[in-house]
């Protein structure tokens, strides 16, 4: 059985090198060159907070908000954890990209067949059994490879070895339903632009609660239009009929006159 | 019959066709430069213009499905005379929002893919299966009228056989994916202001368009009642009004019970950039117009009620603006507004749309059906006698 795969990022190990990004570049065959942000060139980038670096890519979320909105299920989650996107399914609709609660997938603007461009996880390396070209790339071991479970417990491990050293939190272990990229932090993550109000539940789950409904007015509405249009029309034969007999029976009231 | 003559010069001609000519060079130019080169679109505003239009025009094309939905299930038949134009309507609007949608599409030439490649647990796809639906339904809705203009009355015979489930098909697709739209936006909880984001945003949306489609109509009914031809009298436009007035006040109750429940009432009153634009939605599209039909004179006035019915129409787009746009802005480091070519298409497109229901107006039965020899037909009893107004 293949094990779930995970990235552990710790925060204070990050020395801001960029060497995720190049390996990353290199890796993917994406236009060479340092990026401050994610971009379609970019599937990761650093951002500095105060002499602190933070590492940004996919967080190929356990159930990811991107495969569940597209219309024609151009995002896949394997069972290593990658979330893959098949461009020739992509229709351009953008709502991946609206609805991402890490605000990840970039858009290929200026191209006029574009694509949607995000970390894919190294999903052909992994599936093969080796590690990611960011994981790969890191000097300092603040990008660390493995499967989810051992991560978990590596990271809490690291949290109680220094308490004082770290946030008492695994960012990404629980975020809408739990992800695969893991950060342990020396400050709070509000503090380095890290979105702690996600909760822990699934994103889908928002928009199940209404399409589940969606059976139930057909079932339900169908019937009922249609007893609507049985009486109302049944109503009106009724009431030509009645109008039918009144005018039969006036002529002979009238005859004495 | 008319003959057909050389076409007038009127302002609203050359204006139409200067916002058409504009509209097909702007939209040469998104397809040749692409998206980014033509549009305010980014990766923060991947959806902008177009999909407001989008949820307008489809608002708008409500008038379709609760008129038919009236007359021809509730047997309402004093509205009898609506029913063709409120149609006609519809099918241009959902003509209309189909080409805006291929239009914003980054890949047009697969936009036939939600067909085969499903996803159930997409609202887009549920929205796009509904589209598709209900045009082919509103088509079928539409045919008759063109069979009549070439007397095919037997191929109308045969529409008219399986009608009924397409009609019921019809208001059940409006109404599921009139909500849809709402339901898009359930996903986004973190980043739709709390003034809009609610649980209950498929519930309003579809509340406020059966407002709205009936407003459209309202405007449609004054606007084509000129010259001599009036389309619905005086009681029955105000009784339409008041259908309207009982929606927006059920909106109403709705929105604030939702806004306090959630705790987001508190957001009314600072003022601020979010608070701003809810209350000129909430006023000019649901509270104001409210107010006036509540008044019986302006019910039963034309020009009041012609107010009354704009301002909801008014207040409606803003209402769909706002959460597509406005909701997700971050003032002042976070805006979108749209491009001069984005404006250009959707103004071009809207007045092809104006521009279709003239033409089809004049040269199709919309207002006078020709005598069609198949009577018995449960939805063509023509309009009841008319009551003492």
């Amino acid at each position: 059985m293949t094990s779930k795969k995970a990235l552990l990022i710790d925060i204070s190990l990050c020395i801001g090198c960029n060497a995720c990004q190049e390996g990353c570049k290199t890796e993917n065959k994406l236009a060479a060159g340092e990026e401050k942000s994610l971009s379609p060139t970019a599937y990761t980038a650093l951002s500095e907070h105060d002499g602190v670096f933070v590492r940004h890519l996919c967080q190929h979320c356990e159930t990811p908000t991107c495969a569940s909105v597209c219309p024609v299920s151009a995002f896949t989650k394997l069972a290593e954890g990658p979330v893959i996107y098949d461009a020739n399914k992509c229709i351009g609709c953008r709502y991946c990209m609206q609805a991402c609660p890490f605000h990840v997938p970039r858009y290929e603007w200026k191209s006029t067949k574009p694509r949607v461009q995000k970390c894919i996880f190294c999903a052909s390396r992994v599936t093969k059994g080796l590690q990611t070209a960011c994981a790969d790339a890191c000097p300092t071991g603040a990008t660390k490879f493995g499967d989810r479970d051992e991560l978990l417990l590596l990271a809490s491990e690291r949290i109680s070895a220094k308490p004082a050293g770290y946030v008492h939190k695994i960012y990404g272990q629980k975020e809408v339903g739990g992800t695969s990229v893991f950060y342990i932090s020396p400050r709070p993550f509000e503090e380095l632009g890290f979105d702690t109000k996600l909760g822990d539940s699934p994103m889908p789950l928002l928009t199940l609660s209404a399409l589940s409904k969606v059976p139930n007015v057909i079932g339900v509405g169908s019937v009922l239009l249609a007893g609507i249009w049985w009486i109302t029309n049944r109503r009106g034969e009724v009431q030509r009929h009645e109008a039918a007999q009144n005018r039969d029976s006036v002529p002979q009231r009238r005859e004495p006159k | 019959m008319k003959r057909v003559t050389l076409p007038r010069v009127t302002i609203w001609r050359v204006i139409a066709a200067a916002l058409i000519t504009a509209g097909a060079f702007a939209g040469i130019a998104r397809f040749t430069l692409g998206l980014g080169a033509t549009t305010n679109l980014s990766d923060q505003f991947p959806w902008g213009l177009w999909i407001g239009f989008d949820f307008i025009g489809i608002g708008l094309a409500a008038a379709g499905f609760t008129i038919v939905a009236a007359v021809h299930l509730f047997h309402v038949d004093e509205y009898e005379p609506i029913v063709r134009p409120a149609i006609l309507t519809a099918f241009i609007g959902y003509l209309l929002v189909v080409l805006v949608l291929v239009i914003d599409l980054g890949r047009p030439e697969h936009f036939w893919h939600p067909l085969v490649m499903w996803n159930p647990h997409s609202v887009m796809f549920e929205i796009t299966w509904c589209v598709i639906l209900y045009t082919t339904v509103l088509s079928l809705e539409f045919a008759p009228i063109v069979l009549e203009k070439f007397h095919m009355h037997a191929q109308i015979k045969w529409i008219h056989t399986f009608s009924l489930p397409f009609m019921i098909l019809g208001v059940l697709l409006s109404t599921l994916h009139q909500s849809s739209f709402g339901s898009l936006y359930l996903i986004v909880p973190n980043r739709l202001h709390p003034l809009w984001y609610s649980p209950l945003l498929p519930v309003l949306f579809f509340i406020s368009c059966i407002a709205s489609g009936i407003s459209m109509v309202i405007v449609e009914t004054l606007l084509l009642s000129r010259n001599g031809r009036t389309l619905l009298t005086t009681k029955l436009r105000a009784n339409l009004a008041k259908i309207t007035a009982v929606m927006l006040a059920v909106y109403l109750v709705v929105r604030f019970q939702d806004l306090v429940s959630r705790g987001a009432a508190r957001y009314l009153f600072t003022l601020t950039y979010h608070s701003i634009a809810f209350y000129a939605e909430i006023l000019i599209g649901f509270v104001i117009p409210f107010v006036l039909l509540l008044v019986e004179r302006i019910r039963t006035s034309r020009r009041g009620l012609y107010v009354a019915s704009l301002m909801v129409l008014a207040g409606f787009a803003a209402n769909r603006m706002n959460t597509a746009i406005t909701g997700l802005e971050s003032w002042p480091t976070r805006t979108y507004f749209p491009s001069l070519l984005e404006i250009l298409i959707t103004l071009g497109i809207a007045a092809v749309g104006f521009s279709a229901f003239t033409l089809m107006a004049h040269y199709l039965p919309i207002f006078e059906p020709e005598p069609a020899p198949d009577p018995g037909m449960p939805w063509n009893h023509g309009p009841a006698p008319e009551e003492a107004d």
